[in-house]
């Protein structure tokens, strides 16, 4: 039984560890203390959480002005909260007044399964990844969560971080080392690419190993951040496997899915598919469910991959 | 007591302001005049006797934070910090230009002395709290100074961060309201209520005065009295004209971007000549 693991917790404990080494670091809190897990910052760091009540644009507002004053600022808080409400801070505040803040959107895609398509952001990428000046960064498992609030703690400017709730297993070693705009290849592949990131990278490696038993041989990519995206990557595998299947946790309008369409059809056009939420709100039901629903399954991954390489046989 | 030499060297700055600002804006057939007058004796207070900042070091760690939350009124700002040292007179004759810094709204990564890119109304205040709620992290000396518009107050982002400033007890934290009971479309009051906004600041935990805000000696008096109370943010609503200084532009809805014409231009300056104290 492979063990999983909520990726806030190792956000969590990497951001009390970089704010032992480094005073500037701050948190930002809407009354999320919990749903960020950063009870424990809190306790250990008093004087550095700032919770604001419910109140998201003030929230944004606020990290930027400690940004301003050389603090660097880490806003905790639900995905869908965070950017849906205060997107005009996220833009006029962060990004244009290039102030050093890290948005961390928290249980991000369908994580609050039953609470319906209000809780649920699978809109946040295409809204922060169409902002200028904007790092947007989809970690894949605990390992690579760890690294890139590191990164970002390290590396002025403004950024989104997506952090996880629902569980995963680790994908990365401890040899791995995040870096920003840079997608990471997991499997080698020659007849199709599977490109996804967060919770959806343990399940397009799944797929890969279903369509070795169909004969067809699938690259995997780790695609976490988004924004800039890794265009080489992406040129390569369309280049060198001929079909692109794309996953994500998100509308298939707007997010992980458009950013390679938009590459692969101006570099070198290959047939594509598209995985994510289909341009619905979602019904009820568990996120597991979910998932299972709009086919963000390795069975689902597989099935579209395998379509897109017959398309190609048959031509 | 305020010295009276100063006040009228404020006053003569402050005319210069405004008609360097005239002609930047009849020069560049755009921008928001109305309101830039009404900001003008309020700016000039702060950037030339209150806020502690250094045009030579625009970026001193430890200088005093000015937000221009009615972002719409980049000019008067442009125009003050040209006066004050921040950027030469002459650049403001790029204003709205090709690639100039001194666009339409104000833009920090581009423009000295500008500390947060605004635009979009609501978004100063809550900018201006963090800001001052770093200096208090660090015990450090340095106040935060926001001004705001009236009709912008309808932006509920305010109130959030009001909450915020006095919950922290941000009392190096001063917004100045400019009161001058007109937003773009028409009277503050006739498209929605403010009043009585003296009592809504002080229900949120702000320690309140008012003033007049074109009279300088008024102005400084007040701040020189900040912290109004210990433990309280600072909240100045300063009573203005839109169109102060001339008197066809004065309190006047379609001053709020209308640009002069040839003949305006004339007519306001030779105003403003008039008003020009004879030391």
């Amino acid at each position: 039984m492979t063990e999983l693991h909520d990726c806030r917790d190792a956000f969590a404990q990497a951001l009390e560890d970089v704010a032992l080494h480094d005073p500037r670091i701050c948190a930002v809190v809407n009354d999320s203390v919990g749903s960020s897990k950063v009870g424990d910052f809190a306790k250990r760091f008093p004087e550095r959480l700032i919770n604001v009540g419910i109140a998201e644009q003030t929230m944004v507002g606020l990290a930027a002005g400690l940004a301003n004053a050389g603090k660097i600022p880490f806003v905790c808080a639900a995905a869908c909260f965070l950017t849906g409400r205060a997107l005009e801070q996220i833009k006029a505040d962060v990004a244009y007044s290039d102030a050093n803040v890290k948005l961390c959107g928290m249980s991000p895609g369908m994580a609050y399964g039953e609470l319906g398509p209000t809780h649920h952001s699978i809109e946040d990428l295409a809204w922060t990844r169409v902002i200028a000046n904007l790092t947007v960064i989809v970690p894949a498992d605990p390992v690579e969560t760890d690294q890139a609030l590191r990164v970002a703690a390290e590396t002025y400017g403004p950024v989104f971080l997506r952090v996880s709730r629902m569980p995963v297993p680790v994908i990365h070693d401890e040899h791995y080392r995040f870096a920003i705009g840079r997608a990471v290849q997991l499997r080698p592949g020659r007849d199709v690419t599977l490109i996804a990131n967060g919770t959806m990278v343990t399940r397009a490696l799944e797929a890969a190993d279903l369509l070795v038993d169909a004969g067809v041989d699938a690259r995997v990519l780790n695609m976490s951040t988004v924004r800039p995206i890794d265009r080489d990557a992406i040129v390569a595998a369309a280049s060198e496997t001929g079909r692109i299947v794309t996953v994500e946790e998100h509308s298939v309008y707007g997010g992980l899915g458009s950013a390679v369409a938009e590459v692969v059809c101006t570099t070198v056009p290959v047939p594509m598919r598209i995985l994510g939420v289909p341009g619905v709100f979602a019904p009820t039901g568990s996120v597991t469910w979910l998932l299972e629903h709009f086919n963000l399954t390795p069975h689902g991954i597989y099935a579209a991959a395998l379509e897109l390489a017959e398309i190609r046989l048959a031509a | 007591m305020v010295d009276k030499a100063h006040v009228d060297r404020l006053k003569q700055l402050a005319t210069d302001i405004r008609r360097r600002d005239l002609e930047m804006v009849h020069r560049a057939r755009i921008g928001h005049i109305g309101g830039d007058l009404s900001a003008t004796d309020i700016l000039t207070a702060l950037y030339f006797a209150v806020l502690k900042v250094d045009p030579a070091a625009p970026a001193w760690p430890e200088r005093d934070r000015f937000i221009l939350s009615k972002g719409h009124c980049a000019g008067a700002l442009y125009t003050t910090l040209a006066e004050a040292g921040f950027i030469h007179l002459d650049e403001l004759r790029t204003y709205m230009q090709p690639n100039s810094r001194l666009g339409g709204h104000p833009d920090r990564t581009k423009m000295p002395g500008v500390e947060t890119n605004t635009g979009p109304l609501g978004h100063g205040l809550p900018v201006a709290v963090g800001c001052a709620h770093a200096a208090k992290m660090d015990g450090a000396a340095w106040r935060t100074f926001v001004l705001t518009g009236d009709g912008e107050l309808q932006e509920g982002s305010n109130w959030e961060a009001a909450l915020s400033a006095a919950h922290y007890k941000l009392d190096n934290l001063t917004v100045i309201v400019d009161r001058n009971g007109l937003q773009q479309g028409d009277f503050t009051e006739r498209t929605m209520h403010l009043d009585p906004l003296p009592d809504k600041w002080t229900a949120f935990g702000w320690s309140v005065r008012e003033v007049n805000g074109h009279d300088h000696a008024a102005l400084l008096d007040t701040f020189d009295q900040l912290p109004f109370q210990w433990g309280k943010p600072n909240c100045i609503i300063a009573h203005t004209h839109k169109g102060q200084g001339v008197s066809f532009m004065r309190d006047r809805p379609a001053w709020h971007h209308r640009v002069p014409t040839d003949v305006e231009l004339a007519r306001a300056l030779q105003e403003l000549d008039g008003q020009v104290v004879v030391a």
